[in-house]
C-alpha cells in the first residue's frame, strides 16, 4: 500500500496522522480531566459529564453571538470570556448537583450512575427545547482560522494548535490545583482516608462539594474549547461518555499522570489505526485493546496504592 | 407452607396475578396491534429477570445487556432472513439467493458463519449459546480478575458500543445500521398476520414464565442466597470457602441466556432487529425497567418493563418532548426516592393494607390485588 508514495510524501503523512492523533490526544484530555477530577478523587460516576461540557460549549455560543451582535470590536479576543463563563456555568450547575443529588448517594456508586443517566436524559432535552436539535457552530475569530505551512507538504491547521496549547494550559492548572493548593491536599486526604480526614477538621462535605463544582467547570471548560474544532449538538456528550470513562479508568482511576498518559496512548493508537483501517474498525480494535488490557491489568496504568 | 419450597404463599399469589394479567387481561382488553406492542414489552422484561438476578441479587451491574438482547435476537434475524432469501424471492438481485443487504454490499457468496442459520434448529441453539458464551468470556475474565461494581459496569458499557459500532460499521455482513430487515416466514409460516401475531405473544408468554420459573428456582436455591452474601460481604464469603468468581460467572450467563431469549422472541414478533437494540441507550433503559420493577424482584422486573414501555409510547406518541424529561426524572425518582421499586411500593405499602382487609373480609381478598397491581 506504500508502493504508490514517494518517501518524503510517506514522511508528510505520517507527521500529518501525528498530528491528528495529537488534537485528538488534547480533546480526550481536556474531556477525561475533569472526569479523572471526579470519578478518580471522587469515586463518583458522573454519566452527564458529556452535558456539562455540552453546556460550555453553549456558553461559548451564546457568547460569541453576544460579541458579534454588540462587541465586534472585541470580537477576536471573546473565546477567553467565554471560557471563564463556562467554568462558572458548569461549575455552578455542578455545585446544585451535588448538593441536590449525588451527596445522597455517595454509599452507592451504581445508584449514582443511574442517577446521573437520568440528568443526562434531562440535561439533553432542554438543551433541545433552548437551543434546537440541529447542530449549532461558533463563528471562529479570524486569528484562529487557516493553518500553517510548515513544509510543503505538511500543513498544521492553527485551531487544532490553540486546541493543544489549551490542553496542556488546562492540564497545568489542574496539577497546580491537585498538588500544590490547599484544596488539593484536602481532597487527596480525603481520598485517601475519609474519616481521619474529617477527624484532622478537614470540612468533608464542603471539600466534596467543591471538588464535583471544579471537576464540572473543568468539563465546562473542555466543552468550550471543542467549539473551536466542531459543532455542538444537543446529544454530543453522549458520543464522547464511554471514550472519557475508559481513558480515565485505563490510566489508573487516581492518578493524573496516568490519565494522561492513556489518553496520550488510546489517541495515538486509533489515529494511526484509522489510517490503516476503516474508521470504525480502527476504534473497535483500539476499545478491544483497552478492554483487553484492563482484563489483564484492572486497576490501570499508573496505580496509586492504597489501604483499603 | 415449607421454608424450601420453590414460592412463599404471597410469590405464588403473584405469579398467579402475573398469568392472569398476561394471558387473559391483556389479550382481552387489546386488538391486536397493541397485543403485539405488549409482547415486544414483555420480551424486555426477560432482560430485566435477567438483571433482577445479577443486579438486584448479585450485586453485578452490567450495562451490555442490550448486547446480549441482540446476539440472540440477531441469531433468530439471521435464520429469518436465509428463509425470506430464497433464489426466487431475490431474482432480480445480482446474486440471487443471498441477503439483499449483501447484494447491496457488492458480495456475490454468504459468509460461512451465515452457512449454519439455514438451520432452526442450530439458530435457536444460538441464540442461547452465543449471549452465554460471550457472557462467559467476558465473565471469566473480569471476576477471575476480582473485577466488579462500577469498574466493570464501565467495561460492559464498552462492549455495548464495540458491538454496535461493529454491526454499523461491517453492513455487508450485518445489515448496518438499518439491520435486519423484511423477514418474512419461519418454516413457511408467515409471522406477519393478525394469527401469527397472537401466537407468538402467548408463546412469548409462555416463554416468559419459564424463565419466571427459572429464575424463582435460582432466588430460592442455595446459590439464591450465596449472591445476596456475595452482594453484601463478598470477602465473607470468600473466606468461608466459596468460588464467588464462579458464581458470578454462572448468574451472568444465566442473565446472558434469559436476554438472548428475550432478543430471540423480539424478532419474531417485531419482524427486524437492528443496532439501536444493542447499543448503550437501549442498554441502560433496560437496566431502569429492573428498577422500576424493584431490583430485587423478578416479578416486579417484568411490570416495570412493562410499565415504561408502555409509558414511553404513550408519551412519545403524543408529547415527545416530554418524554426524556419523564424517563430523566424517573431514573432519577427510582434510584433517590424508590431504591425498591414497585416491588417495594407493593411489599410495603400495598400488601400490609391488603392482609388487613384479608383479615376482616376474606372473600374480597383477591379483587384488589388484581387492579391495585397493574395499575401502579
Amino acid at each position: 500500500m506504500f508502493a504508490d508514495y514517494s518517501m518524503s510524501e510517506l514522511g508528510a503523512i505520517f507527521a500529518m496522522q501525528g498530528f491528528a492523533g495529537l488534537i485528538l490526544f488534547s480533546v480526550f484530555v481536556l474531556m477525561a480531566l475533569g472526569l479523572a477530577i471526579i470519578f478518580g478523587q471522587m469515586g463518583v460516576i458522573n454519566m452527564a459529564h458529556g452535558e456539562f461540557m455540552i453546556l460550555g460549549a453553549y456558553v461559548t455560543y451564546l457568547v460569541s453571538n453576544f460579541f458579534a451582535a454588540y462587541l465586534p470590536g472585541l470580537f477576536s479576543a471573546y473565546f477567553f470570556l467565554a471560557m471563564i463563563l463556562a467554568f462558572i456555568a458548569s461549575g455552578a450547575l455542578g455545585l446544585f448537583i451535588e448538593w441536590s443529588m449525588i451527596r445522597h448517594l455517595y454509599k452507592r456508586p451504581l445508584d449514582t450512575l443511574l442517577a446521573t443517566w437520568g440528568l443526562s436524559l434531562i440535561l439533553q432535552q432542554i438543551y433541545r427545547s433552548v437551543f434546537g436539535a440541529r447542530e449549532v457552530g461558533v463563528s471562529i475569530p479570524d486569528w484562529m482560522m487557516g493553518s500553517m505551512p510548515v513544509t510543503d507538504l505538511i500543513e498544521i491547521p492553527i485551531n487544532g494548535i490553540f486546541v493543544m496549547v489549551l490542553a496542556v494550559g488546562i492540564s497545568l492548572a489542574v496539577y497546580v490545583m491537585m498538588f500544590r493548593s490547599g484544596w488539593g491536599k484536602q481532597v487527596r486526604a480525603i481520598n485517601q482516608n475519609r474519616v481521619m480526614a474529617g477527624a484532622v477538621g478537614i470540612n468533608t462535605e464542603w471539600t466534596d462539594r467543591l471538588t464535583f463544582g471544579i471537576g464540572c467547570g473543568v468539563a465546562g471548560v473542555a466543552g468550550s474549547a471543542f467549539t473551536m474544532i466542531g459543532s455542538t449538538g444537543p446529544t454530543a456528550g453522549q458520543l464522547y461518555i464511554v471514550d472519557t470513562f475508559l481513558v480515565v479508568v485505563f490510566g489508573g482511576a487516581a492518578s493524573l499522570l496516568g490519565t494522561i498518559a492513556s489518553a496520550f496512548s488510546i489517541s495515538q493508537a486509533q489515529s494511526i489505526m484509522e489510517f490503516f483501517l476503516s474508521g470504525s474498525m480502527a476504534k473497535v480494535l483500539t476499545l478491544l485493546i483497552i478492554v483487553g488490557i484492563l482484563m489483564i491489568r484492572p486497576q490501570g496504568l499508573f496505580a496509586m496504592k492504597l489501604r483499603k | 407452607m415449607k421454608a424450601n419450597a420453590l414460592f412463599t404463599r404471597s410469590e405464588m399469589i403473584g405469579f398467579a396475578i402475573l398469568a392472569c394479567v398476561i394471558f387473559l387481561l391483556l389479550p382481552a382488553v387489546l386488538d391486536t396491534f397493541r397485543l403485539n406492542l405488549f409482547g415486544k414489552y414483555l420480551t424486555y422484561s426477560f432482560v430485566a429477570i435477567g438483571l433482577a438476578l445479577c443486579w438486584g441479587a448479585g450485586g453485578i451491574l452490567s450495562l451490555g445487556q442490550g448486547v446480549f438482547f441482540g446476539l440472540g435476537g440477531y441469531c433468530m434475524a439471521m435464520f429469518l432472513k436465509l428463509e425470506a432469501s430464497t433464489p426466487e424471492n431475490t431474482a432480480i438481485q445480482s446474486t440471487p439467493g443471498i441477503p439483499d443487504f449483501m447484494d447491496w454490499n457488492q458480495l456475490t457468496a454468504l459468509p460461512w458463519w451465515w452457512e449454519p442459520f439455514h438451520s432452526l434448529g442450530f439458530a435457536m441453539f444460538a441464540v442461547v449459546a452465543v449471549p452465554v458464551v460471550f457472557a462467559f468470556i467476558i465473565g471469566v475474565a473480569m471476576f477471575r480478575r476480582r473485577v466488579g461494581g462500577v469498574y466493570f459496569a464501565i467495561i460492559t458499557q464498552a462492549f455495548a458500543a464495540i458491538l454496535t459500532i461493529l454491526i454499523i460499521g461491517q453492513q455487508g455482513f450485518t445489515g448496518g445500521v438499518n439491520g435486519i430487515t423484511d423477514l418474512r416466514t419461519l418454516l413457511g409460516w408467515d409471522i406477519r398476520t393478525d394469527e401469527a401475531k397472537e401466537t407468538l405473544y402467548y408463546v412469548n408468554g409462555i416463554l416468559l414464565f419459564a424463565v419466571l420459573f427459572a429464575a424463582q428456582f435460582v432466588r430460592r436455591s442455595k446459590l439464591g442466597r450465596l449472591l445476596i452474601a456475595m452482594r453484601d460481604q463478598e470477602d465473607r464469603v470468600r473466606f468461608s470457602g466459596y468460588d464467588v468468581a464462579s458464581f458470578k460467572i454462572f448468574i451472568f450467563c444465566l442473565g446472558a441466556a434469559f436476554a438472548g431469549i428475550g432478543g430471540a422472541m423480539f424478532t419474531l414478533q417485531v419482524g427486524f432487529m437492528s443496532p439501536t437494540l444493542v447499543g448503550i441507550v437501549p442498554s441502560i433503559e433496560m437496566v431502569i425497567f429492573c428498577a422500576v420493577g424493584g431490583r430485587m424482584s423478578i416479578l416486579g422486573a417484568v411490570y416495570g418493563a412493562l410499565l415504561v414501555n408502555w409509558a414511553k409510547t404513550t408519551f412519545s406518541e403524543s408529547f415527545p418532548e416530554l418524554w426524556l424529561l419523564g424517563l430523566g426524572g424517573l431514573f432519577i425518582a427510582v434510584v433517590m426516592a424508590f431504591p425498591n421499586g414497585l416491588a417495594g411500593i407493593w411489599s410495603e405499602k400495598v400488601e400490609p393494607r391488603l392482609l388487613k382487609l384479608i383479615k376482616k373480609s376474606p372473600a374480597q381478598a383477591a379483587s384488589p390485588a388484581q387492579q391495585s397491581t397493574p395499575a401502579e
